[in-house]
Protein backbone atom coordinates (compact mmCIF):
# COMPACT_ATOMS: atom_id res chain seq x y z
CA UNK A 1 0.00 0.00 0.00
CA UNK A 2 2.63 2.46 0.85
CA UNK A 3 4.40 4.44 -1.59
CA UNK A 4 7.92 5.75 -1.56
CA UNK A 5 9.08 8.06 -3.66
CA UNK A 6 13.18 8.89 -3.50
CA UNK A 7 12.94 12.89 -3.77
CA UNK A 8 16.61 13.55 -5.55
CA UNK A 9 19.34 15.58 -4.47
CA UNK A 10 18.37 19.76 -4.66
CA UNK A 11 18.76 20.92 -8.75
CA UNK A 12 17.32 18.40 -9.80
CA UNK A 13 14.17 17.58 -7.42
CA UNK A 14 13.60 21.51 -8.24
CA UNK A 15 13.50 20.91 -11.75
CA UNK A 16 11.52 18.21 -11.98
CA UNK A 17 8.87 19.67 -9.33
CA UNK A 18 8.92 23.12 -11.25
CA UNK A 19 8.44 21.49 -14.54
CA UNK A 20 5.30 19.41 -13.27
CA UNK A 21 3.85 22.98 -11.86
CA UNK A 22 4.45 24.58 -15.31
CA UNK A 23 2.85 21.22 -16.72
CA UNK A 24 -0.42 22.10 -14.58
CA UNK A 25 -0.84 25.82 -16.04
CA UNK A 26 -0.01 24.75 -19.62
CA UNK A 27 -2.67 22.70 -19.08
CA UNK A 28 -5.09 25.34 -18.07
CA UNK A 29 -4.06 26.62 -21.39
CA UNK A 30 -5.45 24.26 -23.57
CA UNK A 31 -8.18 24.15 -21.48
CA UNK A 32 -8.90 28.06 -21.47
CA UNK A 33 -6.68 28.94 -25.23
CA UNK A 34 -8.72 32.50 -24.78
CA UNK A 35 -6.05 33.22 -22.61
CA UNK A 36 -3.58 32.97 -24.82
CA UNK A 37 -5.47 35.49 -27.65
CA UNK A 38 -5.29 37.94 -24.81
CA UNK A 39 -1.55 38.06 -24.59
CA UNK A 40 -1.39 38.53 -28.51
CA UNK A 41 -4.54 40.62 -28.84
CA UNK A 42 -2.86 43.72 -27.73
CA UNK A 43 0.58 43.79 -30.19
CA UNK A 44 -1.53 42.46 -33.05
CA UNK A 45 -4.06 45.35 -32.24
CA UNK A 46 -0.97 47.80 -32.19
CA UNK A 47 0.47 46.43 -35.21
CA UNK A 48 -2.83 46.44 -37.32
CA UNK A 49 -4.30 50.23 -35.88
CA UNK A 50 -0.84 51.63 -36.29
CA UNK A 51 0.73 49.59 -38.86
CA UNK A 52 -1.74 49.67 -41.43
CA UNK A 53 -5.11 51.94 -40.70
CA UNK A 54 -2.52 54.94 -39.50
CA UNK A 55 0.42 54.01 -41.69
CA UNK A 56 0.12 56.84 -43.84
CA UNK A 57 -0.16 59.37 -40.80
CA UNK A 58 2.80 58.59 -39.38
CA UNK A 59 6.65 58.66 -40.10
CA UNK A 60 9.24 58.03 -38.58
CA UNK A 61 11.71 60.24 -37.98
CA UNK A 62 15.47 59.18 -39.89
CA UNK A 63 13.11 57.46 -42.85
CA UNK A 64 12.62 53.70 -42.82
CA UNK A 65 9.71 52.03 -43.35
CA UNK A 66 6.71 52.62 -40.40
CA UNK A 67 6.00 48.28 -40.42
CA UNK A 68 9.40 47.94 -39.76
CA UNK A 69 9.89 50.34 -37.07
CA UNK A 70 6.66 49.60 -35.14
CA UNK A 71 7.53 45.79 -35.16
CA UNK A 72 9.82 45.53 -32.33
CA UNK A 73 7.79 47.60 -30.46
CA UNK A 74 4.21 45.49 -30.73
CA UNK A 75 7.25 42.46 -30.08
CA UNK A 76 7.53 44.60 -26.89
CA UNK A 77 4.50 44.78 -25.83
CA UNK A 78 3.87 40.78 -25.75
CA UNK A 79 6.54 41.19 -22.86
CA UNK A 80 4.10 43.37 -21.24
CA UNK A 81 0.77 41.51 -21.61
CA UNK A 82 1.92 38.03 -20.15
CA UNK A 83 2.36 40.39 -16.68
CA UNK A 84 -1.68 40.58 -16.35
CA UNK A 85 -2.37 36.83 -16.88
CA UNK A 86 1.03 35.73 -14.62
CA UNK A 87 -0.39 38.07 -12.14
CA UNK A 88 -3.68 36.48 -12.03
CA UNK A 89 -2.82 32.62 -12.00
CA UNK A 90 -0.54 33.38 -9.29
CA UNK A 91 -3.25 35.26 -7.07
CA UNK A 92 -6.15 32.91 -8.18
CA UNK A 93 -3.97 29.84 -6.58
CA UNK A 94 -3.48 31.59 -3.46
CA UNK A 95 -7.46 32.84 -3.36
CA UNK A 96 -8.46 29.01 -3.87
CA UNK A 97 -6.64 27.69 -1.01
CA UNK A 98 -4.37 25.29 -4.15
CA UNK A 99 -1.37 27.54 -2.04
CA UNK A 100 -1.86 25.58 0.97
CA UNK A 101 -2.39 22.66 -0.60
CA UNK A 102 1.22 22.53 -2.32
CA UNK A 103 2.94 24.50 0.70
CA UNK A 104 2.22 21.64 2.63
CA UNK A 105 3.63 19.01 0.37
CA UNK A 106 8.04 18.58 0.52
CA UNK A 107 8.77 20.09 -2.59
CA UNK A 108 10.82 22.92 -2.91
CA UNK A 109 9.95 26.38 -1.57
CA UNK A 110 11.00 28.07 -5.33
CA UNK A 111 9.12 24.65 -7.73
CA UNK A 112 5.45 26.37 -7.36
CA UNK A 113 6.41 30.32 -8.59
CA UNK A 114 9.80 29.02 -11.16
CA UNK A 115 6.67 27.00 -12.35
CA UNK A 116 4.59 29.67 -13.25
CA UNK A 117 6.96 31.56 -15.05
CA UNK A 118 8.59 28.61 -16.97
CA UNK A 119 4.45 28.43 -18.57
CA UNK A 120 4.52 31.84 -19.04
CA UNK A 121 8.07 31.91 -20.63
CA UNK A 122 6.47 28.83 -23.18
CA UNK A 123 3.14 30.80 -23.86
CA UNK A 124 5.36 34.12 -24.57
CA UNK A 125 7.17 32.43 -27.20
CA UNK A 126 4.25 30.99 -28.98
CA UNK A 127 3.09 34.19 -28.37
CA UNK A 128 5.89 36.01 -29.78
CA UNK A 129 5.69 33.17 -32.65
CA UNK A 130 1.90 34.38 -33.66
CA UNK A 131 3.17 38.13 -33.69
CA UNK A 132 5.88 37.51 -35.93
CA UNK A 133 4.04 35.70 -38.27
CA UNK A 134 1.30 38.72 -38.43
CA UNK A 135 4.61 40.84 -38.73
CA UNK A 136 5.87 39.31 -41.75
CA UNK A 137 2.07 39.62 -42.82
CA UNK A 138 2.20 43.40 -42.54
CA UNK A 139 5.72 43.99 -44.34
CA UNK A 140 8.20 43.38 -41.62
CA UNK A 141 11.31 41.97 -42.29
CA UNK A 142 14.67 41.01 -40.70
CA UNK A 143 17.72 42.61 -42.69
CA UNK A 144 20.65 41.13 -40.06
CA UNK A 145 22.96 38.19 -39.96
CA UNK A 146 20.79 35.62 -39.08
CA UNK A 147 22.50 34.95 -35.64
CA UNK A 148 21.09 38.74 -34.64
CA UNK A 149 18.06 38.03 -35.95
CA UNK A 150 17.61 35.01 -33.32
CA UNK A 151 19.61 37.03 -30.86
CA UNK A 152 16.50 39.41 -30.88
CA UNK A 153 14.16 37.01 -30.17
CA UNK A 154 16.11 35.74 -27.27
CA UNK A 155 16.09 39.35 -26.19
CA UNK A 156 12.21 39.49 -26.33
CA UNK A 157 11.72 36.24 -24.82
CA UNK A 158 14.30 37.45 -21.67
CA UNK A 159 12.46 40.35 -21.72
CA UNK A 160 8.77 38.77 -21.12
CA UNK A 161 10.33 36.38 -18.63
CA UNK A 162 11.71 38.96 -16.47
CA UNK A 163 8.24 40.64 -17.20
CA UNK A 164 6.20 37.13 -15.87
CA UNK A 165 8.22 37.19 -12.72
CA UNK A 166 7.03 41.29 -12.17
CA UNK A 167 3.74 39.10 -12.80
CA UNK A 168 4.00 37.18 -9.91
CA UNK A 169 4.96 39.46 -7.74
CA UNK A 170 2.14 41.45 -8.48
CA UNK A 171 0.17 38.15 -7.89
CA UNK A 172 1.74 37.46 -4.40
CA UNK A 173 1.05 40.93 -3.12
CA UNK A 174 -1.80 42.26 -4.65
CA UNK A 175 -5.31 41.57 -2.48
CA UNK A 176 -7.34 40.20 -5.36
CA UNK A 177 -7.10 39.46 -8.75
CA UNK A 178 -9.77 41.43 -9.88
CA UNK A 179 -7.63 45.08 -8.96
CA UNK A 180 -5.22 42.88 -11.44
CA UNK A 181 -7.27 42.44 -13.93
CA UNK A 182 -8.24 46.12 -13.92
CA UNK A 183 -4.92 47.61 -13.85
CA UNK A 184 -2.59 44.88 -15.90
CA UNK A 185 -4.08 45.84 -19.62
CA UNK A 186 -3.67 49.64 -18.31
CA UNK A 187 0.21 48.45 -18.40
CA UNK A 188 0.31 46.97 -22.07
CA UNK A 189 -1.91 50.06 -23.41
CA UNK A 190 0.20 53.17 -21.73
CA UNK A 191 3.74 52.04 -20.90
CA UNK A 192 4.42 51.40 -24.83
CA UNK A 193 3.23 54.73 -25.25
CA UNK A 194 5.41 56.34 -22.86
CA UNK A 195 8.57 54.84 -24.98
CA UNK A 196 9.83 54.83 -28.75
CA UNK A 197 8.09 51.31 -29.30
CA UNK A 198 5.21 52.77 -31.33
CA UNK A 199 6.77 56.20 -31.91
CA UNK A 200 10.03 58.13 -31.85
CA UNK A 201 10.57 59.29 -28.08
CA UNK A 202 11.41 62.66 -29.75
CA UNK A 203 8.25 63.38 -30.93
CA UNK A 204 6.45 63.66 -27.38
CA UNK A 205 6.13 66.31 -24.80
CA UNK A 206 10.03 67.25 -24.08
CA UNK A 207 9.95 66.65 -20.48
CA UNK A 208 8.95 63.23 -21.25
CA UNK A 209 11.23 62.78 -23.68
CA UNK A 210 14.07 61.22 -21.10
CA UNK A 211 11.35 59.08 -19.40
CA UNK A 212 10.58 57.26 -22.89
CA UNK A 213 14.28 57.13 -23.52
CA UNK A 214 14.96 55.41 -20.09
CA UNK A 215 11.56 53.36 -20.34
CA UNK A 216 12.78 49.62 -20.51
CA UNK A 217 10.48 49.17 -23.40
CA UNK A 218 12.20 51.72 -25.40
CA UNK A 219 15.15 49.72 -25.07
CA UNK A 220 14.52 46.20 -25.48
CA UNK A 221 12.81 48.04 -28.86
CA UNK A 222 15.84 49.47 -30.00
CA UNK A 223 18.11 46.84 -29.18
CA UNK A 224 15.79 44.74 -31.48
CA UNK A 225 15.66 47.19 -34.07
CA UNK A 226 19.51 47.48 -33.99
CA UNK A 227 19.85 43.83 -34.37
CA UNK A 228 17.10 43.45 -37.13
CA UNK A 229 18.42 46.07 -38.63
CA UNK A 230 15.26 47.94 -38.83
CA UNK A 231 14.55 51.60 -39.03
CA UNK A 232 15.23 53.41 -35.62
CA UNK A 233 14.44 56.51 -35.02
CA UNK A 234 16.79 59.52 -34.02
CA UNK A 235 17.87 59.35 -30.63
CA UNK A 236 20.23 61.35 -29.37
CA UNK A 237 21.03 61.50 -25.49
CA UNK A 238 22.77 58.68 -23.84
CA UNK A 239 19.86 56.37 -23.23
CA UNK A 240 18.51 56.21 -26.84
CA UNK A 241 22.06 55.22 -27.62
CA UNK A 242 22.66 52.89 -25.26
CA UNK A 243 19.84 50.67 -25.18
CA UNK A 244 21.93 47.69 -24.36
CA UNK A 245 23.10 49.42 -21.03
CA UNK A 246 19.45 50.56 -20.21
CA UNK A 247 17.80 46.90 -20.39
CA UNK A 248 20.57 45.57 -18.56
CA UNK A 249 19.93 48.46 -15.62
CA UNK A 250 16.21 47.28 -15.97
CA UNK A 251 16.42 43.45 -16.31
CA UNK A 252 19.42 42.26 -13.86
CA UNK A 253 17.63 44.04 -10.67
CA UNK A 254 13.79 43.64 -12.07
CA UNK A 255 14.74 39.95 -11.91
CA UNK A 256 16.78 39.75 -8.94
CA UNK A 257 14.58 42.15 -6.47
CA UNK A 258 10.59 40.30 -8.29
CA UNK A 259 11.84 36.75 -7.91
CA UNK A 260 13.50 37.53 -4.72
CA UNK A 261 10.55 39.08 -3.05
CA UNK A 262 7.94 36.73 -4.64
CA UNK A 263 9.73 33.83 -3.28
CA UNK A 264 10.20 35.22 -0.25
CA UNK A 265 6.62 35.76 0.16
CA UNK A 266 5.82 32.57 -0.92
CA UNK A 267 7.25 30.72 2.15
CA UNK A 268 5.55 33.12 4.26
CA UNK A 269 2.21 33.88 3.02
CA UNK A 270 0.58 33.28 5.99
CA UNK B 1 1.89 6.25 24.24
CA UNK B 2 3.90 7.32 21.73
CA UNK B 3 2.86 10.95 20.33
CA UNK B 4 1.78 12.23 16.73
CA UNK B 5 1.18 15.35 17.41
CA UNK B 6 2.78 17.21 20.79
CA UNK B 7 2.34 21.40 21.10
CA UNK B 8 3.26 23.35 23.63
CA UNK B 9 2.47 26.60 24.35
CA UNK B 10 1.52 27.65 20.95
CA UNK B 11 1.25 31.44 20.51
CA UNK B 12 0.53 33.22 17.32
CA UNK B 13 -0.87 37.21 16.62
CA UNK B 14 -2.23 37.41 13.40
CA UNK B 15 -3.48 40.98 12.42
CA UNK B 16 -3.24 42.46 15.98
CA UNK B 17 -5.71 39.36 16.75
CA UNK B 18 -4.30 36.93 19.81
CA UNK B 19 -5.46 34.29 17.59
CA UNK B 20 -3.15 31.53 19.55
CA UNK B 21 -2.57 32.32 23.20
CA UNK B 22 -0.79 29.35 24.91
CA UNK B 23 -2.06 26.32 23.30
CA UNK B 24 -1.34 22.66 24.28
CA UNK B 25 -2.28 19.68 22.99
CA UNK B 26 -1.41 16.09 22.02
CA UNK B 27 -2.71 13.51 19.80
CA UNK B 28 -1.57 9.57 20.38
CA UNK B 29 -0.26 7.88 17.59
CA UNK B 30 -3.11 6.12 15.92
CA UNK B 31 -5.51 8.27 17.21
CA UNK B 32 -8.07 10.70 16.45
CA UNK B 33 -8.46 13.96 17.80
CA UNK B 34 -11.45 16.08 17.32
CA UNK B 35 -10.63 20.46 17.94
CA UNK B 36 -14.15 21.90 18.59
CA UNK B 37 -14.75 25.80 18.54
CA UNK B 38 -16.61 28.75 17.59
CA UNK B 39 -15.48 30.56 14.48
CA UNK B 40 -12.04 32.48 15.53
CA UNK B 41 -11.09 30.48 18.14
CA UNK B 42 -7.88 29.20 16.37
CA UNK B 43 -8.84 26.19 14.94
CA UNK B 44 -7.82 26.80 11.62
CA UNK B 45 -4.75 28.88 13.21
CA UNK B 46 -3.83 25.42 15.12
CA UNK B 47 -4.06 23.43 11.86
CA UNK B 48 -2.19 26.10 9.77
CA UNK B 49 1.22 25.97 12.75
CA UNK B 50 0.76 22.28 12.92
CA UNK B 51 1.55 21.57 9.23
CA UNK B 52 4.13 24.20 9.07
CA UNK B 53 2.02 27.18 6.69
CA UNK B 54 2.27 29.29 9.89
CA UNK B 55 5.44 29.61 11.96
CA UNK B 56 4.47 30.39 15.58
CA UNK B 57 5.27 33.38 17.38
CA UNK B 58 6.04 31.52 20.53
CA UNK B 59 5.77 28.00 21.93
CA UNK B 60 7.21 24.44 20.64
CA UNK B 61 5.57 21.67 18.07
CA UNK B 62 6.38 18.09 16.92
CA UNK B 63 4.66 16.53 14.37
CA UNK B 64 5.26 12.92 13.40
CA UNK B 65 8.79 13.14 15.01
CA UNK B 66 10.11 16.11 13.93
CA UNK B 67 9.91 20.01 15.22
CA UNK B 68 6.93 22.38 12.87
CA UNK B 69 9.85 25.17 12.83
CA UNK B 70 12.98 24.16 12.56
CA UNK B 71 12.21 20.82 10.16
CA UNK B 72 9.58 21.68 8.56
CA UNK B 73 10.47 19.45 5.50
CA UNK B 74 10.29 16.43 8.02
CA UNK B 75 7.20 17.12 8.82
CA UNK B 76 5.52 17.81 5.21
CA UNK B 77 6.78 14.64 4.19
CA UNK B 78 4.80 12.79 6.91
CA UNK B 79 1.32 15.11 6.71
CA UNK B 80 -1.40 15.18 5.03
CA UNK B 81 -3.37 18.12 4.63
CA UNK B 82 -7.03 19.22 3.33
CA UNK B 83 -8.01 22.40 4.03
CA UNK B 84 -11.22 24.32 4.60
CA UNK B 85 -11.78 24.98 0.95
CA UNK B 86 -10.96 21.76 -1.17
CA UNK B 87 -7.56 22.95 -2.65
CA UNK B 88 -7.70 20.96 -5.64
CA UNK B 89 -7.55 22.90 -9.29
CA UNK B 90 -10.85 23.31 -10.54
CA UNK B 91 -9.78 23.31 -13.89
CA UNK B 92 -7.87 20.05 -14.27
CA UNK B 93 -9.82 16.99 -13.82
CA UNK B 94 -9.91 14.51 -11.05
CA UNK B 95 -7.37 12.37 -12.91
CA UNK B 96 -4.92 15.05 -13.45
CA UNK B 97 -4.28 16.60 -9.90
CA UNK B 98 -3.60 13.23 -8.44
CA UNK B 99 -1.20 12.81 -10.99
CA UNK B 100 0.24 15.98 -10.84
CA UNK B 101 0.36 15.67 -7.30
CA UNK B 102 2.21 12.08 -7.56
CA UNK B 103 4.58 13.91 -10.21
CA UNK B 104 5.85 16.95 -7.07
CA UNK B 105 6.29 14.06 -4.86
CA UNK B 106 8.62 12.26 -7.33
CA UNK B 107 6.90 9.19 -8.29
CA UNK B 108 7.83 9.35 -11.78
CA UNK B 109 5.27 9.84 -15.13
CA UNK B 110 4.09 5.60 -14.44
CA UNK B 111 4.42 5.69 -10.64
CA UNK B 112 2.54 8.90 -10.51
CA UNK B 113 -0.48 7.53 -12.66
CA UNK B 114 -0.63 4.06 -11.20
CA UNK B 115 -1.14 5.72 -7.77
CA UNK B 116 -4.04 8.06 -9.18
CA UNK B 117 -5.59 5.54 -10.52
CA UNK B 118 -5.48 3.54 -7.26
CA UNK B 119 -6.98 6.62 -5.31
CA UNK B 120 -9.88 7.47 -8.02
CA UNK B 121 -11.02 4.35 -7.55
CA UNK B 122 -10.66 3.98 -3.36
CA UNK B 123 -12.59 7.29 -3.68
CA UNK B 124 -15.03 6.58 -6.17
CA UNK B 125 -14.27 9.27 -8.37
CA UNK B 126 -12.97 6.98 -11.28
CA UNK B 127 -15.90 7.36 -13.31
CA UNK B 128 -15.48 10.97 -13.02
CA UNK B 129 -12.03 11.28 -13.44
CA UNK B 130 -12.16 12.91 -16.66
CA UNK B 131 -14.16 15.56 -16.15
CA UNK B 132 -12.91 19.05 -14.60
CA UNK B 133 -12.80 19.62 -11.13
CA UNK B 134 -15.08 22.77 -11.81
CA UNK B 135 -17.66 20.10 -12.51
CA UNK B 136 -17.94 17.47 -9.38
CA UNK B 137 -20.22 18.10 -6.81
CA UNK B 138 -19.28 19.39 -2.98
CA UNK B 139 -18.84 15.85 -1.91
CA UNK B 140 -16.79 14.69 -4.93
CA UNK B 141 -14.42 17.52 -4.40
CA UNK B 142 -13.97 16.81 -0.56
CA UNK B 143 -13.20 13.18 -1.53
CA UNK B 144 -10.99 14.28 -4.59
CA UNK B 145 -9.08 16.68 -1.76
CA UNK B 146 -8.80 14.06 0.78
CA UNK B 147 -6.78 11.58 -2.23
CA UNK B 148 -4.36 14.07 -2.43
CA UNK B 149 -3.31 14.33 0.76
CA UNK B 150 -2.75 10.33 0.03
CA UNK B 151 -0.79 10.09 -3.04
CA UNK B 152 1.99 9.14 -0.63
CA UNK B 153 0.90 7.66 2.66
CA UNK B 154 0.83 10.45 5.36
CA UNK B 155 0.90 8.93 8.87
CA UNK B 156 -0.71 12.44 10.22
CA UNK B 157 -3.81 13.80 8.06
CA UNK B 158 -4.63 17.18 9.30
CA UNK B 159 -8.63 17.71 8.04
CA UNK B 160 -9.72 21.45 8.57
CA UNK B 161 -13.56 21.12 8.70
CA UNK B 162 -13.73 18.51 6.32
CA UNK B 163 -17.79 17.98 6.23
CA UNK B 164 -18.65 22.00 5.76
CA UNK B 165 -21.50 22.32 3.53
CA UNK B 166 -21.83 18.60 2.67
CA UNK B 167 -24.72 17.02 1.88
CA UNK B 168 -25.92 13.98 4.81
CA UNK B 169 -24.61 11.74 2.17
CA UNK B 170 -21.80 12.99 1.35
CA UNK B 171 -20.87 13.65 4.60
CA UNK B 172 -21.41 10.21 5.72
CA UNK B 173 -18.98 8.92 2.74
CA UNK B 174 -15.99 11.38 3.32
CA UNK B 175 -16.54 9.96 7.70
CA UNK B 176 -15.96 6.07 6.35
CA UNK B 177 -13.34 6.92 4.16
CA UNK B 178 -11.56 8.79 7.50
CA UNK B 179 -12.51 6.07 9.77
CA UNK B 180 -10.92 3.57 6.98
CA UNK B 181 -7.47 5.77 7.03
CA UNK B 182 -7.54 5.44 10.92
CA UNK B 183 -8.21 2.13 11.05
CA UNK B 184 -5.15 1.60 8.95
CA UNK B 185 -3.05 3.35 11.58
CA UNK B 186 -3.43 7.42 10.30
CA UNK B 187 -3.31 9.96 13.40
CA UNK B 188 -6.13 12.55 12.45
CA UNK B 189 -6.52 16.01 14.11
CA UNK B 190 -9.60 16.94 13.29
CA UNK B 191 -11.55 20.62 13.29
CA UNK B 192 -15.29 21.14 13.01
CA UNK B 193 -18.03 23.09 14.16
CA UNK B 194 -20.14 19.45 13.91
CA UNK B 195 -20.12 17.40 17.23
CA UNK B 196 -21.92 15.17 15.58
CA UNK B 197 -18.74 14.87 13.72
CA UNK B 198 -16.72 14.87 16.55
CA UNK B 199 -18.49 12.48 18.55
CA UNK B 200 -18.22 9.81 15.56
CA UNK B 201 -14.32 10.37 14.60
CA UNK B 202 -12.87 11.56 17.89
CA UNK B 203 -11.18 9.57 20.07
CA UNK B 204 -10.73 12.51 22.40
CA UNK B 205 -11.63 16.13 21.95
CA UNK B 206 -10.19 19.28 22.60
CA UNK B 207 -12.37 22.36 22.90
CA UNK B 208 -10.46 25.44 22.32
CA UNK B 209 -11.84 29.08 22.82
CA UNK B 210 -10.17 32.30 22.18
CA UNK B 211 -6.91 30.51 21.50
CA UNK B 212 -6.43 27.80 24.24
CA UNK B 213 -7.92 24.71 25.17
CA UNK B 214 -10.34 24.90 27.62
CA UNK B 215 -11.76 21.55 27.97
CA UNK B 216 -10.44 18.26 26.94
CA UNK B 217 -11.21 15.02 26.80
CA UNK B 218 -13.14 11.72 25.65
CA UNK B 219 -16.36 12.56 24.61
CA UNK B 220 -18.41 10.60 27.15
CA UNK B 221 -15.87 12.17 29.63
CA UNK B 222 -17.05 16.01 28.46
CA UNK B 223 -20.29 14.55 28.70
CA UNK B 224 -20.27 13.96 32.12
CA UNK B 225 -19.08 16.92 32.79
CA UNK B 226 -21.79 18.87 31.44
CA UNK B 227 -24.03 17.19 33.78
CA UNK B 228 -26.51 14.11 34.86
CA UNK B 229 -29.16 13.06 32.62
CA UNK B 230 -32.66 14.57 32.69
CA UNK B 231 -36.21 14.03 32.41
CA UNK B 232 -38.43 15.88 29.65
CA UNK B 233 -42.16 15.47 30.11
CA UNK B 234 -44.39 16.51 26.92
CA UNK B 235 -47.92 17.08 27.89
CA UNK B 236 -50.91 16.53 25.76
CA UNK B 237 -52.79 19.26 26.86
CA UNK B 238 -50.71 22.77 28.20
CA UNK B 239 -53.57 23.14 30.56
CA UNK B 240 -52.44 19.94 32.21
CA UNK B 241 -48.72 21.40 32.91
CA UNK B 242 -49.54 23.54 36.40
CA UNK B 243 -50.72 20.11 37.89
CA UNK B 244 -47.88 18.08 36.15
CA UNK B 245 -44.85 20.65 37.94
CA UNK B 246 -46.63 20.36 41.47
CA UNK B 247 -46.70 16.39 41.19
CA UNK B 248 -42.94 16.05 39.82
CA UNK B 249 -41.43 18.99 42.26
CA UNK B 250 -40.80 16.32 45.11
CA UNK B 251 -38.44 14.33 42.49
CA UNK B 252 -36.86 17.46 41.00
CA UNK B 253 -33.47 18.46 41.91
CA UNK B 254 -33.86 22.00 41.33
CA UNK B 255 -37.36 23.76 39.94
CA UNK B 256 -38.49 22.51 37.15
CA UNK B 257 -38.46 24.26 33.50
CA UNK B 258 -41.48 25.24 31.22
CA UNK B 259 -40.32 25.51 27.79
CA UNK B 260 -41.48 28.49 25.21
CA UNK B 261 -44.53 26.70 23.42
CA UNK B 262 -45.65 25.83 27.13
CA UNK B 263 -46.46 21.96 26.47
CA UNK B 264 -42.61 20.46 27.55
CA UNK B 265 -41.04 19.93 30.92
CA UNK B 266 -37.20 19.67 31.58
CA UNK B 267 -36.66 18.46 35.45
CA UNK B 268 -33.27 17.61 36.92
CA UNK B 269 -33.68 14.48 38.66
CA UNK B 270 -31.97 13.08 42.06
CA UNK B 271 -31.01 10.39 41.54
CA UNK B 272 -31.80 8.29 38.21
CA UNK B 273 -34.32 5.12 37.49
CA UNK B 274 -35.96 5.56 41.11
CA UNK B 275 -36.88 9.11 40.59
CA UNK B 276 -37.86 7.83 37.16
CA UNK B 277 -40.57 5.79 38.30
CA UNK B 278 -41.87 7.78 40.83
CA UNK B 279 -42.36 10.71 38.50
CA UNK B 280 -44.58 8.24 35.98
CA UNK B 281 -46.84 7.09 38.64
CA UNK B 282 -47.08 10.82 39.69
CA UNK B 283 -48.23 11.65 36.43
CA UNK B 284 -50.50 9.22 36.01
CA UNK B 285 -52.38 9.71 39.27
CA UNK B 286 -52.84 12.90 38.70
CA UNK B 287 -54.28 12.27 35.61
CA UNK B 288 -51.90 14.26 33.17
CA UNK B 289 -52.15 12.79 29.35
CA UNK B 290 -48.37 12.47 28.42
CA UNK B 291 -47.19 12.71 24.53
CA UNK B 292 -43.67 12.35 25.66
CA UNK B 293 -41.49 10.98 28.60
CA UNK B 294 -37.64 10.59 28.02
CA UNK B 295 -34.34 10.58 29.91
CA UNK B 296 -31.85 12.61 28.11
CA UNK B 297 -28.58 12.79 27.98
CA UNK B 298 -26.17 15.48 27.35
CA UNK B 299 -24.55 15.73 24.06
CA UNK B 300 -21.63 17.27 22.87
CA UNK B 301 -23.66 20.15 21.96
CA UNK B 302 -24.44 20.88 25.84
CA UNK B 303 -21.02 20.44 26.18
CA UNK B 304 -20.10 23.38 23.87
CA UNK B 305 -23.06 25.72 24.84
CA UNK B 306 -21.85 25.27 28.52
CA UNK B 307 -18.27 25.55 27.82
CA UNK B 308 -18.43 28.32 25.09
CA UNK B 309 -21.48 30.14 25.82
CA UNK B 310 -23.45 31.54 23.14
CA UNK B 311 -20.74 32.84 21.06
CA UNK B 312 -21.31 31.17 17.55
Amino acid sequence: MSTLAVRPRWPLALCVEAAAAAGRRLRHLRRAPGRFLGITLNPLVSMLILGYLFQHSITVPGAGSYQEYLFAGAAAQVGLAGIGPSAIAVAGDRDRGLVDRLRSLPIDRGAVLIGHTLADAVVGVLGLAVVTAFGLLIGWRPHGDPLSTVAAFALLALFGYVMSWVGVLLGMTSRNAESISALAPLVTVVLPFLSNAFLSSASLPGWLTPIADWNPVSAVSSACRALWANPSGTATSFAGTHPGVVLAAWLGPLLVVSAGLSLRRYRATG
Amino acid sequence: MELAVEAVGLRKRYRGVEALAGLDLTVGAGRVLGLLGPNGAGKTTTVRVLATLLRPDAGFARVAGHDVVREPDGVRRRIGLAGQYAAVDEVLTGWENLVLVGELLHLGRRGARRRARQLLDRFDLAAAADRPVRTYSGGMRRRLDLASCLVVEPSVLFLDEPTTGLDPVSRLALWAAVEELVAGGVTVLLTTQYLEEADRLADRIAVIAAGRVIAEGAPDELKRKVGLPWLEVAVVDPATVPGALSVLAPVAAEAPVVDRDGARITVRLRDGADDLATAAVALRTAGVEVLDFALRRPTLDDVFVQLVGHTT
